[in-house]
């Protein structure tokens, strides 16, 4: 049953690649082509681009990626329990609690070091 | 039959993909061949019908961890004008050793006769629940899973450390301005 | 036709049947058959989104007080075939500097992503995904449209694109921990990853066991979707047009498509995970009535993500984070933890009992709840309202300091 289920995702993930592409494909022939330097320029405010779009971003961004990856790992482990909740007896339901408490505790470490605080040099403090 | 192409066709793909990953001076670029060498990793596991493993390593490896891949990079100064030699001068010598472990480790798949073994019979449809049991069965996994836990806590803790550079004070940046509106 | 209202798997018998009929071998009739089954599947939100399109327009139109479309045919019903014949004839403009394989690359994978979700859903009884992993199937599938933005915002060597991206992918990334929490509950009641048994479990509505659940699923997707309280990712007073700022013509389109086909399917999705999916009466025994069911209950839920689109301004983005980690997430803890504490408790007690049981545990942490973000409001520091406020003050202060806040 779910070999077959999944010949079929296998089928339509061409297909799903290949609808929107059609059209893409279509526009992009359909349309006129006059390519000139100052239509092909990047859009800005009045000017030219100042220095390449490579800018250092901050580090917030890294950890929010980074608290989330923990939470998405010990999430997927959650899943398999929830899934034989059913079967377990109270004090397996208590070892998946535990497991919940351990990523509260992560959140709350998180939180408390500030590493889910958005800081604007220029906003003002944000209120909390 | 199908099979067989199936996983020879996206072997190709996972290495070449590889490759760009491991040569393609853009760095973004070689991130994107990474994830297509995960992506094939994942149809692997579809293959072998082992469908909860396919779709965590799709959420985690993908999802999770070639975002925080890109997000190291944009955070990078300079990215993309890296030009400096993408090879070490002892390259033959890589070459020679990684050549000779793939073979040896080749040759030892070949000759073992573990990989003639039929498999077993169909996969249980009820697999995920038997892995949620295990999960949490004294007689199982019960000590990993929970130590996982405290791993993935202490791991979190210890990036958040790092990145914020153990300091208390609030933020990296200055407040608000002076006698700004509260 | 009566057999097929019953059991439409008639349609595929028949099908195979006749295709074998013209000698084709038994796998190339499967691939045949799959090949037939992707179309249909690909082809109905495609078309559907053209409608979609128009339905948006048209009612948010009427929540501003304006007509909407109303000149291309009946009611301007034939408007997006308009627009699509308009957007199909632009010029496909490509900017300098453009990462050019993965800039054509985003917007495919930007619809790709939102439809790979559709053969996971159970569209009726033995209709549809019937999938052992279907829910971690779907937050897989997911991943892809963050690339989608990710690879746009990059590739289009332009540095709003590039912010946009990078505040879209943070905002995804923080949405997700919710979303993925909130969907163990309801895998925990129906013990199954399978979307077919979570909608079988639904005998009563899940939405009546764990409303705040429900909420919370739906919030985080509109999120997901980047929707408007939380479209910070196309915020046209910031960052112009986001992520698709380079985008012209049908790549531009594309995106378009993707966001309106993605708000479409996270309300079949909460109807599925909250609203007893297809189930409805006589759904059992004439399975394709139960599209119709799952499709109005969609719709249901789409309507309201217009409405709240038509109705809420843009939120900041440090309130959209904070309101993730440190609402969403710990509440979402919160009634996970509780959910699985009660359940083991109830699970005897018969359907309605059970259902109520876990009903009253959602009011008390629903109250709970309430009562913390008061307490918590009642110390934030707040301009009084009527009091001249210090817009911009002058550097050397010569006007007398007005009355402060506090």
């Amino acid at each position: 049953m779910n070999g077959t289920q999944w010949a079929f995702i296998g089928v339509f993930f061409v297909l799903a690649l290949l609808f929107p592409a059609l059209p893409i494909v279509l526009g992009h022939f359909m349309g006129p082509r006059r390519p000139n330097p100052i239509k092909n320029d990047v859009y800005e405010c009045g000017l030219k681009t100042y220095g390449t779009p490579w800018v250092p971003f901050k580090v917030q961004f890294y950890l929010f990626a980074l608290v989330f990856l923990i939470f998405d790992v010990e999430l997927v482990f959650l899943y398999p329990w929830a899934v034989a909740y059913g079967v377990l007896p109270m004090f397996a339901v208590f070892e998946g609690i535990l497991f919940i408490l351990m990523l509260a505790a992560a959140l709350v470490y998180a939180w408390k070091r500030e590493a889910l605080d958005w800081y604007e040099p220029t906003m003002p403090e944000a209120t909390d | 039959m199908v099979t067989t192409f199936l996983f020879g066709l996206i072997a190709l793909i996972m290495v070449l993909a590889a490759l760009v990953a491991v040569t393609n001076r853009n760095l973004v670029r070689a991130t994107m061949g990474l994830v297509l060498v995960l992506f094939g990793n994942a149809v692997l596991f579809v293959l072998l019908e082992a469908y909860f493993l396919a779709m965590a390593q799709i959420i985690i490896y993908i999802g999770a961890i070639a975002i925080l891949i890109v997000f190291a990079i944009m955070l990078t100064r300079h990215v993309g004008e890296d030009w400096g030699p993408a090879f070490h001068r002892a390259w033959p010598w890589a070459l020679v050793i990684a050549g000779g472990l793939g073979g040896a480790l080749l040759f030892w798949m070949v000759r073992w006769p573990g990989g003639q073994n039929t498999p077993a019979g169909q996969v249980d449809p009820n697999y995920v629940q038997a892995l949620g049991q295990a999960l949490v069965n004294p007689q199982g996994y019960v000590v990993p899973f929970e130590v996982a836990s405290v791993l993935l806590l202490a791991a979190l803790i210890g990036a958040i450390y790092v990145a914020w550079g153990g300091r208390r004070v609030k933020g990296p940046y200055p407040q608000r301005a002076e006698g700004g509106e509260r | 036709m009566g057999a097929f209202l019953r059991d439409p798997s008639v349609l595929v018998e028949w099908l195979r049947a006749l295709l074998m009929s013209w000698g084709l071998s038994a796998g190339l009739t499967e691939l045949v058959l799959y090949l037939l089954g992707g179309f249909a599947l690909a082809t109905g939100p495609m078309l559907w989104v053209i409608f979609l399109i128009w339905f948006e327009r048209k009612a948010v139109a009427r929540f501003q007080d304006r007509l909407g479309p109303n000149r291309v045919g009946k009611f301007g019903l034939l408007q997006p075939f308009a627009d699509v014949l308009k957007l199909m004839t632009k010029e496909d403009i490509i900017p300098e500097g453009a990462d050019k394989p993965l800039y054509w690359a985003a917007p495919i994978l930007s619809v790709a992503g939102v439809l790979l979700l559709w053969p996971a859903i159970p569209l009726g009884l033995g209709i549809g995904g019937n999938l052992n992993v279907g829910v971690l199937y779907l937050i897989a599938a997911g991943t892809l449209g963050i690339f989608a933005i990710l690879l746009a915002g990059w590739s289009s060597n332009n540095k709003y694109a590039l912010l946009a991206a990078f505040r879209t992918v943070a905002q995804l990334v923080s949405y997700e921990v919710p979303m993925v929490l909130v969907l163990l509950l309801p895998v925990l009641l129906a013990r199954s990853l399978n979307l077919q048994d979570i909608v079988q479990a639904q005998d009563v509505w899940f939405v009546v066991y764990v409303p705040l659940a429900a909420l919370i699923f739906l919030i985080v997707s509109i999120a997901e979707v980047g929707r408007t309280p939380f479209d910070l990712l196309e915020a046209e007073s910031e960052i112009i047009a986001g992520f698709h700022i380079e985008y012209s013509g049908m790549k531009f389109a594309m995106f378009f498509a993707g966001e309106f086909l993605h708000a479409f399917t996270i309300g079949i999705l909460t109807a599925v995970f909250f609203l007893g999916g297809w189930r409805g009466p006589g759904a059992d025994i004439y399975p394709v009535l139960g599209i119709l069911y799952l499709w109005l209950k969609g719709f249901l839920v789409y309507f309201v993500v217009v409405w709240i689109r038509a109705t809420h301004p843009r939120i900041r983005i440090d309130h959209m984070l904070n309101f993730s980690w440190k609402f969403l997430t710990p509440l979402a803890l919160t009634l996970v933890t509780v959910g699985a504490v009660l359940d083991k408790v109830v699970v005897g007690w018969g359907v309605w009992p059970r259902a109520l049981a876990h009903l009253a545990s959602n009011v008390v942490v629903a109250l709970v709840t309430l009562q913390l973000v008061r307490a918590w409001a009642r110390r934030l520091p707040r301009p009084k309202v009527g009091e001249p406020r210090p817009v911009a003050r002058p550097q050397p202060q010569t006007q007398p300091q007005p009355a402060s806040g506090d």
